[in-house]
């Protein structure tokens, strides 16, 4: 046991209704506590400097995963394990669950939550990559209503999202992608498990005739936030993918990504790397 | 006070003698009292503090006291109930085991903390406390979890298992069985939270395509016992087909 802890208080609400009230009550004062897998990390680094949590993994409401004709929507407490055990996940959304399987092991996949890992907003995490690359919304409930936001839009900087102080993430929504897409993803880390990422990378493509109808390009850790490169996917969208439109690609996304260097990697080693992993998404045969 | 006996006495007599001894010189020091397993001496030192207003170290040492209490009463009693005068602690029921421990804790405890320094069940280690070993593997509704990483307030209502939940008797879960046939450690510090992840990986099931290394994941042994402990979880896995 720690010689010292400070005290933090813990509120179990029964419902999603009293979750919702707390933060009504006090904006700012509560914040959510769902799997633990990263804000116990803080806590027993003496690092957590939120005092007051309530835990949300008992709300029902936040569970399971819904299909519909266009999407496919995913509660904020499905976890890493759930999200590899799905069937719809693993034939539409493949990318989703390479990137649950990738994250921490087995007792973090079983705890941890794609909520939580939006939330948390780790410009290294591994599932965010994916859900750009998916064009996916996240619902955010407060005791004011419900709005759906652009998944794209929600991180605004560094560990800065556009969530209002009495708002929790309830959902997620993916569009289901067409058949015969193309999806892509690599985590480029010190080992092949256990690690957290140096480059993410995940790309979807959906191609007419050879010419690119669609394209979502996303990259973890280069950047201060979960990137989408959105200027890569415009010079692509529209365009017969070949050298010359990979090229050109390849060229962008070196401007568009911002890599530092730190205790993972160097800015060099994940400009190289970001850019290797759009060749490969972009190479034949598609 | 004086003892004949001598040469095959048990050391729980030797202790027994040497404290009585102790007691007739009129020199009890605190230290002996606390090296000593005896609950009416620890009480005596604890009052004697309290008496003399010892503040925090008094604090400190009534909660061990108290926790070596629950351990003692675990015992005998289905319902174990530890008072702490701690401030900010609120009353939680863990399920381990099949029994029901009901607490005074912090919210800021750790399932880990509360199994092993309230509730005394120290067979779930404590490696690195984040989360990237595994030592602390535990089974909450037959999942396994890191311990470290959960608030035990927020698992009230789970039903927890350990390393120490697992054998009946004499007899050993197919798992410890096997890590034992097949010389599945050495130091054997990760090895309670190996064996739990084993067993959870018999109830979660490692999905085909995936190997026993890929399923057991997050469990870190330095020794690198791996390919005894792959080979036990095999042998368990089949046992269990």
């Amino acid at each position: 046991m720690r010689a010292y802890l400070p005290a933090y208080e813990l509120v179990v609400t029964r419902t999603l209704e009293d979750a919702l009230a707390l933060l009504r009550d006090e904006p700012g004062a509560w914040r959510p506590l769902a799997g633990g897998t990263d804000l116990m990390v803080l806590l027993e680094a003496g690092r957590l400097e939120h005092r007051k949590f309530f835990s949300v993994r008992q709300l029902a409401e936040l569970r399971g995963i819904e299909e519909s004709d266009g999407h496919v929507t995913i509660g904020a407490l499905t976890t890493y394990t759930e999200v590899q055990r799905s069937r719809v996940l693993a034939r539409e959304f493949p990318m989703l669950v390479r990137a649950a399987g990738e994250t921490g092991g087995v007792a973090i996949q079983n705890r941890g939550t794609l909520g939580g890992n939006i939330a948390n907003a780790s410009p290294a995490a591994d599932s965010p990559p994916a859900l750009l690359a998916y064009g996916a919304e996240v619902e955010l409930v407060s005791s004011r209503g419900s709005r759906w936001v652009a998944y794209a839009d929600f991180h605004t900087g560094y560990k800065q999202t556009l969530m209002q102080p009495d708002e929790l993430i309830a959902r997620v929504r993916l569009p289901r992608p067409r058949e015969g897409a193309r999806h892509f993803y690599r985590k480029v880390g010190t080992r092949r498990a256990q690690a957290i990422s140096k480059v993410c990378f995940a790309g979807l493509a959906e191609l007419d005739g050879g010419v690119v109808r669609e394209v979502r390009i996303a990259l973890g850790s280069v950047a201060p936030v979960v990137l989408r490169c959105r200027r890569t996917e415009a010079l692509l969208r529209g365009r017969r993918l070949d050298a010359e439109s990979a090229g050109a690609a390849l060229e962008e996304i070196a401007k568009e990504i911002a890599p530092i260097d730190d205790v993972r990697s160097t800015a060099r080693y994940r400009a190289r790397v970001a850019r290797n992993l759009l060749a490969e998404f972009l190479a034949p045969p598609f | 006070m004086a003892r004949e006996k001598k040469g095959d006495e048990s050391s729980a007599e030797r202790d027994a003698l040497a404290r009585e001894q102790a007691n007739a010189a009129g020199g009890e020091s605190e230290m002996d009292l606390l090296l000593s397993e005896d609950g009416e001496a620890r009480r005596r030192f604890l009052k004697q503090a309290l008496i003399a207003g010892g503040g925090l170290a008094a604090a400190n040492l009534l909660l061990h006291y108290q926790t070596n209490v629950a351990a003692q009463t675990r015992a005998s009693a289905n319902l174990v109930s530890t008072q702490t005068a701690t401030a900010g602690a609120i009353p939680v029921t863990l399920r381990v085991n099949g029994r029901d421990y009901a607490l005074q804790i912090e919210p800021q405890v750790t399932l880990l903390d509360a199994l092993r320094e309230r509730i005394g069940l120290t067979g779930s280690k404590k490696g690195c406390d984040r989360g990237q070993c595994g030592a602390c593997t535990v089974l909450a509704d037959g999942h396994r979890i890191n311990s470290c990483l959960a608030l035990a307030a927020a698992y009230e209502g789970a039903e927890i298992t350990t390393v120490e939940g697992l054998a009946r008797g004499e007899e050993l879960h197919p798992v410890q069985a096997a890590f034992i046939k097949h010389d599945g450690f050495q130091c054997g510090y990760c090895t309670p939270g190996q064996i739990m992840s084993a067993v959870g990986l018999l109830h979660e099931g490692c999905p085909p395509g995936m190997t026993v290394r890929e399923c057991m994941s997050g469990n870190i042994c330095r020794c690198g016992a791996y390919n005894g402990i792959v080979a036990a979880v095999e042998e368990a896995r089949g046992a269990k087909a």
